[in-house]
């Protein structure tokens, strides 16, 4: 093991090393737990609907941000599963949280029924063939987790 | 506001990517001298101690309390603000109104991040909502890119539009003795530079720096007192939209609605009609080169999907009819927790003239200046050199 408190050599400096990990936990909370049980249990794609403003939001949620109505598991219906692609870009990094590496591409994707854009990774597409406005449908993981990526990726519809 | 606030004194650091000679508070406290030396005053002077900050990101907690020493808070009331990119503009929001409530005369308010000593990308993902992002790619990079996309695609701007505004923060920066990224260098340049997420290349990115930037905010009373060159804070704005996962940008950049409403209300509060002409120069939050095209029309400079003509026309530089950022801006010089002070205070220096080579070449009379936080919110300052000009 290095010894941080020795001096840096050929330096007019000193530093020390430090290291924290830390974890947390996140609850999905009620509306969120009803989305993923039923993207995992029935491959479905809730929304919110707001019935003052009109409005369906994804990723559904408790209370409406514009007109601060409280939304309730009454009001999640069925979104999607086709959508149009918003815009998208392709990473050529990774970032430090676990994702898939790059280069991956990536958009938004407004499902069909929504107002709103769901980000995803979008798959079985060259890049050079991404356009905004095409049509996409999602691609359910096989053993789906109780996690966005139970949706594996967008891809082109076969409409 | 309750009372007048004014600008009395200010200072910055050099800002860099490195700074291995001094450490946290010791890079704060150049900033803070600075700022007395400017304001001829003393720390006794000082009633209260605003420090914004976000702390973890160089690894440390509590950053108002365990810089005291080197902050001047040592025996006086103050706080800490972490409002993500916002933060140097709230810090002065909240200073502003700690005098305008007539709770304090004269407060200190002070920006900083040492970029280099924490990991703040990796600090910056818990931004990503944890359900519907943090397991995705992008991160702010990610952000802009699609913004750029879409905007490319609505209004037919072409790359040539983001690279020319990552030329003029750079050529802007060369002028500026304080900024990071000085950088010679052309829109071919910035073609050549390493894509990161298409169309986002690395010349259309902003630095991370390491650097701090302080500010002394007074009442009427102590400022025509005690300062020659009094810069008057007319109005702050502040307005918040949901997280950007809960409503991403749209393809016509008509969402997120948070600067559009948060300029509406500003100049309302002005009876600004035109702000392209109300205002003499403009220091706008651009973590991306895309972004500054936005800040044009959501600011109302010119109408929606017309951004790109106006850096395409050379209108937003120095010498230009609506200045933007003549300091170089964030994208030569990102200091988080001071990026967003730094743009109030380079204001402050082209109204008082003491801009140097970076200086607009006309009267100042006021200024507007942007933030932009993390999840979609921005506060704005109108600055101007008289009271009595309204």
């Amino acid at each position: 093991m290095t010894d941080i408190f020795a001096p840096s050599e050929n330096r007019d400096y000193f530093e020390v090393d430090q290291h924290i990990t830390a974890s947390s936990r996140y609850y999905a909370g009620r509306v969120g737990s009803r989305f993923f049980i039923a993207l995992r249990d029935e491959q479905k794609i809730l929304g919110s609907h707001c019935p003052k403003c009109n409005l369906t939001y994804w990723p559904p949620r408790n209370t409406c941000g514009r007109c601060f109505s409280q939304l309730s598991e009454s009001d999640l219906l069925e979104i999607g599963p086709l959508g149009t692609l918003e815009t998208f870009t392709r990473p050529n990094y990774t970032p430090p949280q676990p994702v898939p590496a790059a280069p991956v591409l990536y958009g938004i994707i407004k499902l069909d029924g929504a107002d709103t854009g769901m980000a995803h990774l979008l798959g079985e597409v060259d890049f050079e063939n991404l356009k905004i406005g095409m049509r996409m449908q999602p691609v359910f993981a096989e053993a789906p987790a109780a996690n966005i990526l139970a949706i594996r990726y967008f891809k082109p519809a076969e409409e | 506001m309750k009372r007048k606030v004014a600008i009395i004194g200010g200072g910055q650091t050099v800002h860099a990517s490195r700074r291995h000679d001094v450490n946290q508070g010791e890079m704060v406290n150049e900033a803070v001298r600075a700022a007395l030396a400017d304001g001829r005053m003393t720390m006794d002077d000082i009633d209260a101690v605003l420090l914004g900050n976000m702390e973890f990101f160089e690894g440390c907690h509590l950053t108002d309390c365990w810089l005291a020493d080197a902050t001047g808070a040592y025996g006086k009331p103050g706080l800490k603000i972490t409002t993500g990119g916002t933060v140097g503009a709230t810090t002065i929001v909240a200073g502003a109104h700690h005098i305008a409530s007539g709770l304090f005369d004269r407060v200190l308010c002070i920006g900083f991040e040492k970029q280099e000593e924490g990991d703040s990308s990796a600090i910056l993902s818990g931004v990503a909502h944890p359900l519907y992002g943090r397991s995705l790619a992008g991160a702010a990079v990610g952000y802009f890119a699609m913004m750029g996309a879409s905007y490319m695609q609505a209004f037919g701007a072409r790359e040539e539009h983001s690279a020319m505004v990552a030329v003029k923060a750079r050529q802007n920066a060369r002028k500026n003795p304080y900024a990071h990224l000085k950088l010679d260098i052309t829109i071919q340049d910035v073609f050549d530079s390493k894509m990161l997420a298409y169309p986002i290349r690395l010349l259309d990115m902003c630095p991370t720096s390491n650097g701090a930037c302080a500010m002394i905010l007074a009442d009427e009373k102590t400022a025509r007192e005690r300062c020659e060159k009094p810069v008057w804070i007319r109005a702050t704005e502040t307005a918040h939209n949901e997280q950007f996962e809960l409503n991403w940008r749209d393809v016509t950049n008509t969402r997120p609605i948070f600067s559009r409403v948060c300029a509406e209300k500003l100049y309302k509060k002005l009876g600004v009609e035109n702000p392209a002409t109300f205002f003499d120069v403009f220091e706008v939050y651009e973590p991306a080169t895309w972004a500054e095209l936005v800040w044009y029309e959501d600011l109302g400079l010119c109408k929606r999907g017309e951004g790109f003509h106006l850096i395409e026309e050379g209108q937003t530089e120095i010498n230009g009819p609506i200045p933007v950022n003549p300091s170089g801006g964030v994208l030569s010089t990102n200091c988080i927790g001071a990026s967003a002070m730094l743009r109030i205070w380079e204001a402050a220096l082209q109204i008082r003239n003491d801009a140097g080579e970076h200086q607009v070449p006309k009267d100042i009379n006021w200024a507007l200046t942007t933030a932009y936080g993390g999840t979609n919110w921005t506060v704005m300052t109108a600055l101007s050199k008289k009271w009595e000009d309204s």
